[in-house]
């Protein structure tokens, strides 16, 4: 995509203020407008949501060491495992790739100068802030044991404070993911520069685009969801509590009307990221690119037409499980041929394992392990024997985590150069990948054959209650692989401590980052490290995204270079898509 | 404790050498289909992820940077290949479909002639009930017979799950769910709640008894039809199966999340949480049986009990109930529990016991439990039902 010489200001650039120290003091940073600052403020959160999360992830591992629980009472426990569920899904992974890296990066691959609603894009962060200190506070003082699923009528009937406080927490929240949302849809509808079709446009802008599209459709629901709980909590208006008729059942259509969507909120961003990331470490053409593109947007739609596959056990009618495992199905294929895609893309490349192309290869093998198990929970039968066992919290992780939190650190790393102008050590970065791999498979594996065994989940204890003891069998299998699986965890935590490490000591130690480290060919890479305050100095022309064959190595430069625009591109060699 | 006896019968299935590994014992059809229909899903996954899996790892040898090496030109799209593997994947989802949706309406149609069960699932406890009026905290089922069991929820929403016989089905509020089996392995299976229910969740689990023989079962069912002798007793055995344990201590300890201990709870005088006082007796007892929000002791006021109406708790276990907490306070004043059981023996040997006053007539012939049932007393005299002693 590589466009006209005026872009390409090599030398001087270096010299000139970026976006970091254009401007500075706390107002600088807090009244601020510029999406990339935003999204840095973003990044901080999700990071500290992410710890927190993580370090309730850490607690619940430890404390089923022991099958009496080793740490906790099950009061605890369960506020706990809510706290795990609900920072991890409504605090970290909802926002972390568009929030953070989209708010950055969405606006640069589209060589604007910011997002169409500046505003509205600060708006959404201190909604998030706002949320957030709902969400943690309410949990915090008082003691949420809901789950993050919130289930009526035990929400209704449980302490009536945090549910209302981390419901309001939910309700602001949603509104932040809205406004984030429409702000990326309206950008790539109307800023998008001369030359950029919708298929020339970079894939993680169309995975963007639908995630997009379905927080603008399906997070209202969530908002109209948390609202009728909270009414129903306080003022029993008898919408879900069988006791004032309403119907517990009803709350569960509601909240997997966006549950569900929500999963491919957390995932298509990370889609995205592997589409954006294995080209360039692979130096070929992506394969494909229509029907990524177009598969995208046929997983935001479908995801919408699926939400039953939570509810087989849940007193919903055969037919209606029938018609929405059918359903389940249909959106199964196109993240298959994704992974296919991405394969192919592979085939024949010049494969560089930086850290981010070894956080992208774990992300196709954790990934495909994540989609395949979906299979034994969309088929009805085994669903039944599967459902609300350890067997799906597996299935989740590998796809939530192996999926998003892996691509979402695969990002990081390859992005940290522009974003802060500082390499990374790559000796520490692919240690921190390999520990995080092995840790996440003896984390989670050993899970898919506690919930075959039956291991229900949200457990605080597996040894059975005082004249019910679990079978012998049972307990010494379940024991054993918790055990297995709390070992994992925390070789998994070191490894995420270690990418936190070397991310941070980039940038303190690292060395100043080149244009073009790693040879991409979106915009993002024609602008200074880190970019200047407007991003580009003039609106750039692009072409296609992914062809390499127009960089090359400058070893003084450490990075790429554009070849002369004289030297033409052999046309059979890297076809553009047209 | 429950015995485990056969591995796997699935284990014979030529489909499934994984179903052993993956899943525990199986004891019903049902299971050793979901464990077959399991199998195969497991074999495309295992296929699938040796393909991708397999295809990375050549590409990253074959193709990893190194001096001399440099990527070669291949088309970057290819409608025939892209076609292909759409298709393939779609003709398998729909198999695998196929496959779970036969599974899953032979496990939602229950045979005609099925046996019903009645489960209610409250926190933290399931009651199963049995056509002849018996209940007990584990599911005895006769073997080889389809059972159906008929589902409610006194409180929030559960779920039945029998990992050996691969079946769950949620127990909702306000509605009646069903799920069935026929159990053809007699043994004891785990039975779990699966849907977070609260504080007590983890420890909502029992037992799946199959009998050796519907004579067996029977005579199962028989003897739970017959209370415990004794009061106090038969209100432990209550205080331990119905889950009241999880919440009252019955020696003075206060258990967090939980309600007041029973520990000489008896004619005690309690501040209510409006300030109002009341003194524990049969009344309040029975009251905070049956409506727990109506008056609440100050300090438990985060607390929500479930309501406990007669079909959970019948008005003679309520009996019991006190009468345990009588005698967690020394002021139990019924029959002795040799009393009791001398009674109880008497009216067993005279073959039925009916309704009547003279009580006292069990008492006085106290000394001989045996004596009692040598004799073979007629039980026109000897009624002593054993609700007698605590009918106040
Ligand atoms: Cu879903
Ligand atoms: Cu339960």
């Amino acid at each position: 995509m590589i466009a006209t010489p005026a872009q390409i200001e090599q030398g001087t650039s270096h010299d000139e203020k970026n976006y970091l120290n254009v401007s500075s003091g706390f107002a600088s940073w807090a009244f601020t407008l510029d999406h990339k600052r935003i999204g840095i403020m973003y990044l901080v959160g999700i990071a500290v949501s992410l710890l927190l999360g993580g370090i309730f992830a850490l607690l619940v591992r430890l404390h089923l060491w022991y099958p009496a629980g080793g740490m906790f009472d099950a009061k605890t426990y369960n506020e706990i495992f809510t706290l795990h569920g609900a920072i991890m899904v409504f605090l970290f992974i909802i926002p972390s790739v568009p929030a953070s890296l989209g708010n950055f990066f969405l606006p640069i691959m589209l060589g604007a100068k910011d997002v169409a609603f500046p505003r509205m894009n600060l708006a959404s962060f201190y909604l998030w802030v706002i949320g957030a200190i709902f969400f943690v506070s309410a949990m915090l003082i008082s003691g949420l044991d809901t789950g993050w699923t919130f289930y009526t009528p035990y929400s209704v009937e449980t302490s009536t404070a945090p549910v209302v406080c981390a419901t309001m927490g939910v309700f602001i929240l949603g509104f932040s993911s809205i406004f984030t949302g429409l702000n990326f849809v309206v950008t790539v509808n109307t800023m998008r520069p001369p030359g950029m079709t919708w298929f020339r446009m970079p894939l993680f802008l169309w995975s963007l685009y639908a995630t997009g599209i379905i927080q603008l459709l399906a997070t209202p629901v969530l908002g109209i969801t948390v609202l009728l709980l909270g009414l129903e909590a306080t003022l029993h208006i008898g919408i879900f509590d069988p006791k004032y008729n309403g119907d517990p059942v009803l709350f569960q259509h509601f909240f997997w009307f966006y549950s569900h969507p929500a999963v491919y909120i957390m995932i298509l961003p990370a889609m995205g990221v592997v589409s954006e990331l294995l080209p360039v470490y692979c130096r070929k053409h992506i394969f494909g690119y229509k029907f990524i593109a177009l598969s995208s947007v046929a997983i935001a739609l479908l995801g919408f037409l699926v939400w039953g596959h939570h509810m087989f056990v849940s007193s919903q009618s055969a037919l209606t499980a029938v018609i929405f495992s059918g359903l389940t199905f249909s959106v199964a294929i196109p993240s298959g041929i994704k992974v296919f895609n991405w394969l192919a893309t592979m085939y024949k490349g010049n494969l560089y394992l930086t850290t981010g192309m070894c956080y992208v290869l774990s992300f196709l093998f954790l990934f495909t392990i994540g989609g395949l198990t979906g299979l034994h929970l969309g088929s009805l039968a085994t669903d039944v024997a599967l459902h609300d066992t350890y067997f799906v919290v597996a299935h989740f992780h590998y796809v939530m985590m192996g999926g998003s939190l892996i691509a979402f650190i695969a990002a990081l790393f390859h992005w940290w150069p522009k974003m802060f102008g500082k390499m990374y050590n790559e000796t520490w970065g692919r240690i921190s990948a390999l520990l995080v791999f092995v840790g996440f498979n003896l984390t989670f594996f050993p899970q898919f054959l506690l919930g075959s065994l039956g291991m229900p989940r949200r457990y605080a204890s597996y040894e059975g209650r005082e004249g019910f003891p679990v079978s012998e069998t049972m307990l010494q299998q379940f024991t054993a692989l918790h055990r297995v699986s709390t070992t994992g965890a925390m070789i998994l935590g070191v490894g995420l401590f270690i990418a936190a490490g070397t991310l941070i000591a980039a940038l303190y130690y690292g060395r100043r980052a080149p244009r073009n480290p790693w040879g991409g060919a979106t915009l993002e890479w024609t602008c200074q490290s880190p970019p200047i305050h407007h991003n580009f100095h003039e609106t750039p022309t692009v072409g296609d995204p992914y062809i390499y064959a127009n960089l090359e190595w400058d070893p003084d430069l450490e990075g790429y270079k554009p070849l002369p625009p004289a030297s033409p591109t052999p046309a059979h060699e890297q076809e553009p898509v047209g | 404790m429950i015995g485990s006896q056969l591995f796997s019968d699935s284990m014979h299935l030529p489909t499934l050498p994984l179903a052993g590994f993956w899943f525990g014992d199986s004891a019903t059809a049902t299971a050793e289909n979901v464990d077959k229909v399991f199998g195969i899903i497991t074999w495309i996954c295992i296929a699938f992820f040796v393909l991708v899996v397999g295809m990375m790892i050549v590409f990253i040898v074959k193709y990893r940077a190194r001096p001399g090496h440099v990527e070669q030109p291949s088309p970057s799209h290819n409608n025939a290949l892209e076609i292909i593997w759409s298709v393939i994947p779609i003709l398998l989802v729909a198999l695998i479909f196929f496959l779970g949706f036969n599974g899953f309406m032979d496990m939602r149609t229950p045979p005609a002639d099925s046996y019903d069960i009645q489960v209610i699932a409250s926190k933290w406890n399931f009651t199963f009930q049995y056509p002849n009026g018996a209940s007990s905290p584990v599911l005895h089922v006769p073997p080889d017979r389809p059972v159906r069991l008929v589902q409610q929820s006194a409180d929030v929403i559960h779920s039945l799950f029998i990992p050996a016989f691969r079946i769950k089905q949620d127990c909702v509020p306000g509605r009646y769910t069903y799920q069935w089996f026929t159990a053809h392995t007699p043994g004891e299976y785990d039975l779990f709640c699966a849907e977070y229910c609260g504080l007590d969740h983890s420890n909502m689990n029992s037992y799946v008894k199959v009998h050796e023989s519907e004579a067996a079962f029977q005579e199962a069912l028989a003897e739970l039809s017959k209370p415990p002798v004794w009061g106090p007793d038969w209100g432990e055995k209550l205080w331990r199966e119905k889950g009241c344990k999880t919440c009252h201590s019955n020696d003075g300890s206060a258990i967090v999340g939980g309600g007041p201990t029973w520990k000489d709870l008896w004619d005690k005088e309690e501040t209510m949480a409006d300030g109002s006082k009341v003194t524990v007796d049969h009344d309040y007892i029975l009251e905070s049986i049956r409506k727990p929000q109506a008056k609440i002791v100050g300090g438990y006021q985060g607390v929500n009990m479930t309501a406990y109406p007669e079909s959970l708790v019948k008005p003679a276990e309520v009996d019991a109930i006190i009468a345990y907490i009588q005698y967690l306070s020394d002021a139990y004043d019924g029959p002795t529990k040799e009393e009791a059981e001398a009674a109880a023996a008497a009216a067993e040997e005279g073959g039925e016991a009916t309704d009547g006053g003279g009580s006292e007539a069990a008492a006085d012939d106290q000394p001989a439990a045996d004596e009692a049932s040598e004799s073979s007393e007629s039980t026109d005299e000897e009624p002593a039902a054993p609700e007698a002693g605590e009918e106040e």
